[in-house]
């Protein structure tokens, strides 16, 4: 699904035209069988069939991905489970180069016949583009790591967990919103298995299982004399985990002004708060426009990393491919080359990594058979790295790929993608509270909500779920209508204080579009809350 | 095989439902081949040719039921396919919206397909990919650009008897030049159901030209403007509207179109009176599809009349709680324009912003159908009816409800496309008073 239909989705409550805008591809999944996953032998016979047909055609260089996709997707409103949709997926994709050229074909069919003739075409496909291209593709060395395997470190499968159990808690949550005084909810959970098979002609033969699961609502409440409406999204995040994250702990809950969640999240009480919060949100104060210091919580500040912070960095927008669509970037080989690009004041660290647990992003090697790492994007306010695949390590003097390549199934061909891209925590031990206490004249946000940024990722503006004013480093109430406009150096320049690793945590994107045609990824971005002073925060009300 | 005539699908379906033992059923089947090129740096970076087809079954014992998909096609998939939906409908709760599926009835036949784009091949494709990399290099200019064919086919069928098929084709185009310097950038898209239509040099000629005259801007205040939006520009911000014309969210009141106290604005002037869209499928410029989803047949509606809001779409359910016929979701958009061209919106403007393309816009406020977004590859200063010089892209937040409002004049309707959701329009070029930017960016 493109990010922009569940977005609209979710963000305009339209209900039983859901299902319209999902692309279920694939066939459902069987209730009355195990989950069980491909036999690794099976799939190691049919990489080798490709591997060997593309070499006998003039590969250079093959690699095979054969993948098993899961989707489960439970959607409900008010007291209606509106559907639910079982989706599998399976196939073969083969990436070659002939020629220094890139080809690629995927196919559903896997006899052995099919898979060696879409060998043949990914070649031709090659061969035949090859007279179009400028410069032959270089790709960073990869040593084959033989047959190895991986599974995310999940708990419980939710894929497992009866539908019932599912749908009984999503309708609790709509009926706790409901009790507390809302007019409309949708409650969803997506969930997500990949079962990826790698095989490469350095020697690599990787299995790998990864889940993921998001749990999330929308909650209106409306003034019926007014006519005027108010909207809360759930505070969750999007996670690479299984059932487990939607059991609660008191452990993992963060109690203030509202509960905050770290790697459990308590829908149920999410959802009576959100509703009892929009009774307050229709009586806020409209903010007066002006500068004012942010002070951001994880649950807000995650979005505007990935979108001032994770997109300029991925190299391919900076070279130029993507120009045609989600854009170049601002941070040009230049600004990095001269290593003191000032990209934000010298408390933060950024760094890009493919394997925290929990998170969107780990995986214990990316679509191009590259063990991931951690590394620093963001030293101490300076550039000091990019995000790179094989084929583009070279240009920025890497002697290896960074393990950035993904692809959204078997029948797409992998691309460079985020890895999460984090605010590293402040190393003074500071609460939320103490960045409050210290602010003049300020808003505290919590949650994401709309979120805008020009194609070279200079100028962003973002909303947000909960706005609360603070004066004299107190929090005096809420308030509404509030977006802010900053330009991404400036605002990071601005970055005076951050929280310590105490209150560490991960927000996400379930469905983060790039490519043509437009392909997603899941990704995490983790922070600690954190504070920016002197913001312009426009006031967003009108009247038609 | 992805690509089924109408007599193979209406077999396959009905072989589909044969194995059924639901009260209701309803088998869907969706097909799609087609290919692409995407280029950048004026070299070729991927390509690949894509087919799809996929069945998807919805089974309903009394009002519960479920939906399971496939894609495999043998005598045994489609009983398993028939079984799991029956699992999962015997599983779901009763759904208190569950509408009775809909009998026989006719369509018109659509005419959105052309037989020369789904005859296209890899070759055509490279062809005019060629043709749009020489006009960047001869332009002394960096070509990024996209092209896509589809040639996709739908039907349902359902246990009361309806079926209904139709195909469509269709070819996307875009293109993105830009200077060695980074200095300046420019655009063009276009989407045809005819690729016979579709001229990658000219287009690419129009993006070099915007890049070229769109090089060193220069910054202005922002604020109030008047601002004339070409197509592509006013497709990708009123799509944001015509996907808010539903009645149910209206009579709920929580959308731009609920009436403060209750009800929907229907018979309302909520727009300048030279406002009119309507949708008709069978548009020769731009046809659509002639049914949907819920088998009801799509014919020519108007949504909006001289500003006064005319219709809403009511799903069945809708309609029926609330005593009206169904109104389907419109299948194309067409607004009326005006006579006068481009050039001629520009000459009668005092001082204004010429928007060639508008970029990454969000909802900000749902209650006022709020955007927010940016001007991105070419943007003009214009004064005493001529072009002075570019401007720096500008942020705004702008309703494209009180942009309607305050329309200035339209121009000639033309076909554009949608630079997000790739869907064809028919929009002319709308001036407006009092567009409102809210700050400068530095993005080319």
């Amino acid at each position: 699904m493109k990010r922009r239909d569940f977005l609209h989705l979710t963000g305009m409550g339209i209900g039983a035209g859901i299902l319209a805008q999902i692309p279920v591809l694939g066939k459902a999944i069987p209730l009355e069988t195990p989950w069980h996953t491909v036999d690794v032998a099976r799939k190691k016979e049919l990489a080798d069939i490709a591997l060997e047909a593309a070499r006998s055609k003039g590969a250079t260089y093959t690699d095979v991905r054969i993948g098993r996709y899961l989707n489960q997707f439970v959607i409900t409103r008010e007291d209606k489970v509106q559907n639910v949709v079982n989706t599998e997926s399976y196939g073969i994709g083969i990436r070659v180069l002939a020629n220094g050229c890139w080809g690629f074909a995927s196919t559903d069919d896997l006899s052995r016949d099919n898979i060696a003739r879409t060998a043949a075409l990914a070649v031709a496909i090659a061969k035949e583009n090859s007279r179009l291209i400028t410069t032959p593709v270089e790709l960073a060395p990869q040593k084959g790591v033989g047959e190895v395997s991986w599974k995310a470190p999940i708990q419980r499968n939710a894929f497992e967990v009866p539908i019932k159990e599912k749908a009984d808690l999503l309708l609790s949550v709509n009926d706790a919103a409901l009790k507390g005084g809302a007019n409309y909810i949708g409650s969803y959970l997506f969930l997500v298995n990949e079962q990826k098979y790698f095989a490469s002609s350095d020697g690599s033969y990787i299995d790998q299982d990864i889940h993921r699961i998001w749990p999330t609502f929308d909650i209106t409440k409306i003034d019926s004399a007014t006519g005027k409406f108010e909207r809360r999204s759930a505070l969750s995040a999007p996670r690479g985990m299984g059932y487990e994250y939607l059991m609660p702990n008191e452990a993992e809950k963060i109690h203030g002004i509202t509960t905050l969640y770290r790697n459990r999240y308590d829908m149920l009480e999410d959802a009576r708060q959100g509703a009892a919060q929009l009774g307050q949100k229709m009586k806020a104060k409209s903010v007066e426009p002006g500068k004012y210091d942010l002070v951001l919580d994880p649950s807000h500040l995650w979005l505007t990393i990935h979108e001032s912070v994770g997109h300029p960095t991925e190299l391919d927008r900076v070279l130029g491919y993507e120009a045609n669509f989600a854009g170049t970037s601002f941070l040009t080989l230049d600004k990095w080359e001269s290593k003191k690009f000032n990209f934000g004041s010298p408390i933060v660290n950024i760094k890009a990594d493919k394997k925290q647990p929990g998170s969107l992003g780990a995986v214990g090697y990316d679509d191009e058979g590259v063990p991931t790492q951690e590394w620093d994007l963001i030293k101490n306010g300076i550039l000091v790295n990019y995000q790179a695949i094989r084929d583009q390590a070279h240009v920025i003097g890497l002697d290896h790929s960074q393990g950035c390549c993904y692809s959204q199934s078997w029948s797409d061909v992998q691309f460079q993608r985020m890895p999460n891209v984090s605010l590293q925590p402040g190393k003074q031990r500071m609460s939320p509270q103490d960045i409050i206490k210290n602010v003049e004249r300020g808003i505290y946000i919590v949650g994401d909500g709309s979120f805008s940024i020009d194609q070279q990722r200079y100028n962003f503006q973002f909303g947000g779920q909960l706005f609360y004013e603070i004066k004299n480093g107190q929090i005096t109430g809420m308030l509404k209508d509030v977006a802010y406009q900053s330009n991404t150096q400036e605002f990071w320049n601005s970055c005076k204080a951050i929280a310590d690793e105490r209150d560490y945590r991960l927000g996400g994107s379930f469905f983060d579009g790039k490519g043509q045609p437009e392909q997603v990824s899941a990704v995490s971005h983790g922070s600690s809350t954190a504070r920016f002073n002197g913001v312009n925060v426009i006031n967003t009300a009108r009247k038609i | 095989m992805a690509i089924l005539h109408k007599e193979a699908t209406k077999a396959l379906l009905q072989k589909v439902l044969s194995f059924s033992k639901a009260d209701e059923c309803e088998v869907s089947l969706r097909g799609t081949e087609g290919g692409n090129i995407r280029y950048a740096r004026n070299a070729i970076s991927t390509a690949g040719d894509i087919s799809t087809l996929t069945l998807s079954v919805t089974s309903s014992f009394g009002k519960r039921s479920g939906t399971a998909t496939i894609n495999e096609f043998t005598d045994d998939a489609l009983k398993r396919v028939v079984a799991r939906s029956e699992e999962l409908a015997k599983l779901a709760p009763e759904n208190p919206e569950y509408m009775p599926l809909r009998g026989p009835a006719e369509f018109k036949d659509a005419p959105g397909y052309v037989e020369a784009t789904a005859n296209m091949t890899p070759d055509d494709r490279a062809e005019a990919v060629a043709k749009s990399i020489n006009v960047a290099k001869e332009a002394k200019l960096e070509a990024a650009g996209f092209i896509e064919n589809t040639t996709g086919f739908n039907a349902i069928m359902n246990s009361k008897g309806l079926f209904a098929y139709d195909t469509d084709t269709n070819v996307v185009f875009t293109i993105t030049t830009r200077n060695s310097a980074g200095t300046g950038s420019g655009f063009a898209g276009r989407g045809f159901n005819d690729f016979r239509k579709l001229d990658t040099h000219e287009a690419t000629r129009i993006a070099a030209m915007k890049a070229n005259s769109s090089a060193d801007a220069k910054a202005i205040e922002p604020g109030k403007y008047t601002v004339i939006l070409e197509p592509i520009a006013a497709t990708y911000m009123l799509e944001n509207m015509f996907r808010g014309l539903d009645a149910r969210n209206a009579d709920e009141g929580r959308s731009f179109m609920s009436k403060p106290g209750g009800g929907n604005r229907i018979g309302e002037q909520l727009m300048d009176e030279k406002v009119t869209i309507y949708s008709d499928p069978f548009h020769p410029e731009l046809p659509g599809p002639t049914w949907n989803r819920d088998g009801l047949p799509l014919e020519k509606t108007t949504w909006i009349d001289k500003g006064v809001v005319k219709n809403l779409a009511y799903s069945p359910y809708w309609a029926q709680k609330k005593g009206v016929q169904p109104v389907p979701m419109p299948s194309n958009i067409i607004m009326e324009g005006g006579t006068a061209s481009l050039e001629e919106l520009i000459k009668s403007t005092e001082k204004g912003i010429l928007v060639s393309r508008l970029w990454y816009i969000r909802l900000v406020d749902a209650q006022t159908l709020l955007l927010t977004g940016l001007t991105r590859d070419g943007t003009f200063y214009i004064e005493n009816g001529e072009i002075k010089y570019p401007v720096k892209n500008l942020r705004f937040n702008e309703s494209p409800v009180i942009m309607l409002n305050n329309v200035e004049a339209l121009g000639k309707t033309e076909r554009s496309v949608s630079i997000e959701s790739y869907r064809s329009f028919m929009i002319p070029p709308i001036k407006v008073r009092d567009f409102t930017f809210t700050s400068l960016s530095d993005a080319v």
